[in-house]
């Protein structure tokens, strides 16, 4: 690594557990505790419902589904990173949200290749912190429910 | 008040305030040319406009005021402080005649004889004049303005606002094609003014924001006995409903709006082209969202000039037709279903079949093969092709090749859709369909197991409150809901069934409500727990990764600031119709295996022509309706009856002949839009049998017998019955005069029961297979089929390898394999012919049947 002046990048980092995330700062609109989740019924099963932000219709990603970890039972505490794609608005479910962590992209490591399928997917790289492991999360796959492969 | 006449007065209400300004600048910078210039061209403008829609006398200031600026603009004359004056005047008189206009949409009556005599008298060089008094200029205003007008000063500053009640904001801010917000003297120009679409919708979220925090605050009062709040609260509140609903309204405008260029440019075709042109208009108060009513105008245009240049004939052909000589062109705009249709129907010629083909042809669109097996309506639809257009010659007006497949595409850029039914000889009927999206709709507001939803109003025929201690009850025919409404024999879909809602346990709703629907051309009952009530909701569209859930039209946000979801009449009416052959078979699956071409199914007994019995399949049946006799009618020769507003062929082959008077009980059948009644002697009963379908050549009027009450009943097929009515009828069910053989190959019993009897109603002979290995060895028996449908995903040998057997192999190679997908898009195709999605029903069968069409063709 010669770079050594690169610039920093910025990330949100979110929580589910004691997994720390991370959504780089420019794809995040804001951060809301979600509050009147209307379920859709026949929806994918990792889409936890509408809600009205400030009026706007926004879709709620179940983060935990969506990654394939199990969900907290009777778990109401959660935090949600509201995004913006293709016109649409979305917000991403987690444990917990809001610190903003600078780290030089020189140390945004390669996913581990036996990461789980789910993860590897979504996966960008991983940051060595102090306090534990840091994996960046892609929005966009994340949020392509088009593919079956994202499922 | 006329357009036209509307537009001049804003217009003129800007100009002369601008002249206004750049007078007084004038008389400070007398030497400006810009200006003077300006001044000039404004006041001119006005003259010219006075002439062109006839207001003579406000014609004749305005001339005499330009004389006097030309001369300035020559140098003839000096712009002195008099004369500027004197141009003040003739501007305030020309205001005051305005003013006139607006109020009595004519030139009010007056003599300005005084300002045009000393405006000739400056322009000829003969001085100012009198300076003017305070007296003369009131008595060319008094003059001027009339009666009608109270004398309040000329130069309003603003619009007078009646009152500060919301409702003053009402005049739809969007709406008026008028301009600008400046302080113009002509109140017209103050009723509207232009306003950032941006701005409105920043509006509209503002107002959800106030709706949601007054209901907070509501909620907390409803909690506290402290009443304090309770008055200025309630105040807040109906306010903030008012206020709500202001801003909603702003951004609907009727469709007459776009219509409204129309009937001119409907009357300077017909004398361009010679021809006699009636223009009709209906529903012009239909109210669309103005961002959906601009993208419409244009394609809406186009096709009305479409109509008037290809569709219409001239008075001559007409004649020789035996039609009057004028043409007629309807316009006609309605809620439907939750859609917004827009139909343009003329009486002309109706679309050149032959012509279109040829055109097609030459174009390279389609081949001679692909074109003989295209229906007429097919063929009609090759207009929305890019390049195609049957106009003999270039015209003005149409003719150039950029036509309907821009309409289709534009309409389509919205999210609507575009059809036509054309018959030669008698006209064309074009069909706009535009969704909800981003409209305002009536809707109510149902509620099932917590959940609410919303349902359209505009499809909601009646509410039907059921219970198990009233005569109106839900009855069941093997887990399929039925209700018996007046005559009529009701499918229902439970809300929470056909949304998957978990049942919520130990509560069973004592009542329920049936919420009577229409749509996609069938009438059905939506089963629900509770009805809150109707209202107003703003339809916004889905987020994209929720759309593919077709029962669901939209979402919108409720009063009380929580989202729901908008229901799709026509999702829930393909729900329904799923249902009824699904659950019945999944029933069957869990139960047992049953033999591979027996499935239980509801039938409808009833008595025609003989004592025995007969049987048709329930979920075929739209209605019963029991008839008066005296109601039938001939018409070429057919039985027909007047039903719901058309014209209704009955069928009488069953019965023989109809009664002559009593009452006489049909069966409705409706496909699409046709709708034709069969006559039957007596109805007898619902029930659930054993269907087992006749394996003979069809053309036997019968489906295939069931065992009702330990007696074979022979079930009837009703589209050999109804064929001679329709030529066309029943296209989808039609039975193939050869039966083609299906073999179906999935290892899950459920499937196979639920797709086995869809093949076998439209007429297929299945035979299933419970993998791949049974399957080849049907083919070592010698067995051969037209069509293999095979899953994928199979244990034991897999779809692929499956695919990949049979066309290695020198028997079946030649049968066409469509692979069932769940889902199409990540699968790849192998050597399967085809992919279709297991559980998509009707692509299923269309897929199938374009194998079994190319099939015949090479045969």
């Amino acid at each position: 690594m010669n770079k050594t002046n690169g610039g920093v990048n910025e990330y949100v980092t979110v929580t589910i557990g004691t997994q720390l995330f991370g959504i780089t700062i420019d794809l995040v609109n804001e951060i809301f505790k979600p509050a009147r989740l209307t379920y859709v019924p026949l929806s994918h099963p990792d889409i936890a419902g509408v809600l009205n932000l400030r009026g706007r219709i926004v879709t709620m990603i179940d983060c935990r589904r969506r990654l394939g970890i199990s969900a907290l039972a009777g778990q109401r505490d959660y935090m949600a990173v509201g995004v913006e794609r293709d016109g649409d608005h979305y917000g991403l479910l987690f444990d917990g949200a809001g610190e903003v962590l600078r780290l030089a992209p020189e140390s945004l490591e390669a996913t581990p290749v036996n990461l789980d399928l789910h993860w590897k997917k979504v996966s960008k790289g991983v940051f060595r912190l102090e306090t534990g492991l840091l994996v960046v999360l892609d929005i966009n796959v994340l949020l392509d429910f088009s593919r079956r492969a994202a499922a | 008040m006329d357009d036209l006449l509307r537009d001049f007065l804003t217009e003129s209400g800007e100009s002369l305030t601008i002249v206004d300004g750049e007078m007084v600048k004038l008389e400070a910078e007398p030497n400006n040319k810009d200006v003077l210039q300006k001044i000039f061209r404004l006041v001119h403008t006005i003259k010219g406009t006075c002439g062109f829609i006839g207001l003579s006398r406000l014609e004749k200031v305005a001339h005499a005021s330009e004389n006097v600026l030309g001369k300035f603009r020559d140098g003839v004359l000096q712009v002195t402080p008099d004369a500027v004056t004197l141009i003040f005047e003739s501007l305030d008189c020309i205001k005051a005649i305005l003013t006139g206009i607006e109020q009595t949409e004519s030139e009010p009556q007056g003599d300005d004889s005084d300002v045009i005599a000393r405006l000739e008298r400056m322009a000829s060089g003969e001085g100012g004049g009198p300076a003017p008094t305070a007296a003369a200029l009131e008595a060319a205003f008094n003059a001027a303005v009339a009666d009608e007008v109270p004398t309040q000063p000329v130069v309003k500053e603003v619009a007078p606002t009646d009152d500060a009640k919301p409702e003053a904001a009402k005049p739809t801010v969007a709406a008026l094609p008028v301009a600008a917000g400046k302080a113009a003297e002509v109140s017209v120009a103050n009723q509207s003014i232009r306003v950032n679409v941006d701005v409105i919708e920043q509006l509209i979220v503002m107002v959800s924001e106030l709706v949601l925090t007054r209901n907070q605050l509501l909620e907390m009062v409803r909690h506290s006995n402290d009443s304090e709040f309770k008055v200025p609260l309630q105040r807040l509140s109906n306010v903030t409903a008012e206020l709500q609903e202001s801003v909603m309204k702003t951004r609907m405008q009727p469709i007459g709006n776009a219509w409204s260029k129309l009937p001119r440019i409907v009357r300077d075709l017909g004398n361009e082209l010679g021809k006699k042109i009636e223009l009709q208009m209906h529903g012009a108060e239909t109210e669309l969202d103005r961002q959906v009513l601009e993208l419409i105008k244009d394609p809406l245009t186009h096709m009305v000039r479409n109509s008037a240049d290809h569709g219409l004939e001239t008075p001559a052909e007409r004649k020789a037709a035996g039609k009057s000589e004028t043409g007629t062109i309807i316009l006609r705009a309605f809620h439907e279903g939750g859609h917004i249709l827009v139909e343009i129907a003329d009486d002309g010629k109706g679309l050149p079949v032959e012509k279109i083909k040829a055109k097609a042809l030459a174009n390279g669109i389609v081949t001679e093969a692909e074109l003989a097996r295209l229906s007429e309506a097919q063929v009609h639809r090759f207009i929305f092709h890019a390049g195609l257009t049957t106009a003999q010659k270039v015209t003005n007006v149409s003719g150039r090749g950029v036509g309907m497949d821009v309409v289709r595409s534009n309409i389509e850029l919205i999210g609507g859709s575009i059809d036509l039914k054309s018959k030669e000889g008698s006209g064309t009927t074009f069909t706009i369909k535009i969704p909800l999206t981003m409209a305002i709709i009536s809707a109510l507001i149902v509620g099932v197991q917590k959940m609410r939803f919303a349902i359209p109003q505009i499809c909601v025929m009646e509410l039907v409150r059921a219970s198990d201690s009233s005569d109106t009850k839900i009855e069941r025919i093997n887990k399929t809901s039925v209700l018996r409404l007046r005559d009529r024999l009701l499918p229902l879909a439970r809300l929470s069934e056909v949304l998957n809602l978990p049942a919520l346990e130990g509560e069973t709703a004592p009542e329920s409500y049936i919420v009577v629907a229409q749509a996609a051309g069938r009438t059905f009952g939506i089963v629900v727990d509770t009805v809150f009530d109707t209202g107003e909701i703003v339809v916004k569209p889905v987020c994209s990764v929720l759309k593919d859930i077709a029962l669901f039209s939209g979402n919108t946000i409720l009063g009380d600031g929580s989202v729901i979801m908008i229901l799709d009449p026509n999702g829930v009416a393909s729900a329904v119709s799923g249902e009824v052959a699904t659950r019945s078979a999944a029933e069957d699956a869990a139960a047992s295996v049953t033999a591979s071409t027996e499935q239980k199914q509801s039938l409808l007994l009833f008595r025609a022509g003989s004592q025995e019995p007969k049987a048709v399949l329930l979920g075929a049946i739209t209605r019963l309706e029991v008839v008066d006799a005296q109601k039938f009618e001939r018409s070429d020769g057919r039985h027909v009856l007047q039903y719901r507003g058309s014209l209704m062929p009955i069928v009488t082959s069953l019965v023989g002949s109809l009664r002559e008077e009593g009452s006489q009980p049909v069966l409705v059948f409706s496909e699409d839009d046709q709708t034709v009644g069969v006559a039957v002697d007596e109805i007898l009963d619902i029930v659930d049998a054993t269907l087992r379908f006749e394996l003979t050549a069809s053309g036997s009027g019968i489906v295939g017998t069931a065992v009702v009450r330990d007696r074979a009943t022979e079930v009837i097929d009703i589209s050999y019955h109804v064929s001679d009515v329709f030529q066309h009828w029943f296209t989808k069910r039609t039975v193939p005069a050869l039966r083609r053989h299906v073999l179906l190959v999935d290892d899950s019993p459920f499937f196979r029961t639920m797709v086995a009897p869809l093949l076998a109603a439209a007429g297929y002979d299945v035979t299933e297979a419970a993998n791949a290995e049974l399957a080849l060895k049907m083919k070592d028996e010698g067995k051969f089929f037209d069509v293999i449908l095979s899953d994928i995903q199979m244990p034991g040998m897999g779809g692929y390898k499956f695919a990949d057997a049979i066309k290695q192999d020198p028997t079946w190679r030649s049968t066409p394999v469509i692979g069932l997908a769940a889902d199409t898009d990540g699968d790849e195709l192998g050597t399967f012919d085809a992919l279709t999605r297991k559980f998509d029903r009707d692509g299923l069968l269309e897929t199938v049947r374009g194998f079994i069409g190319s099939q015949e063709r090479a045969a």
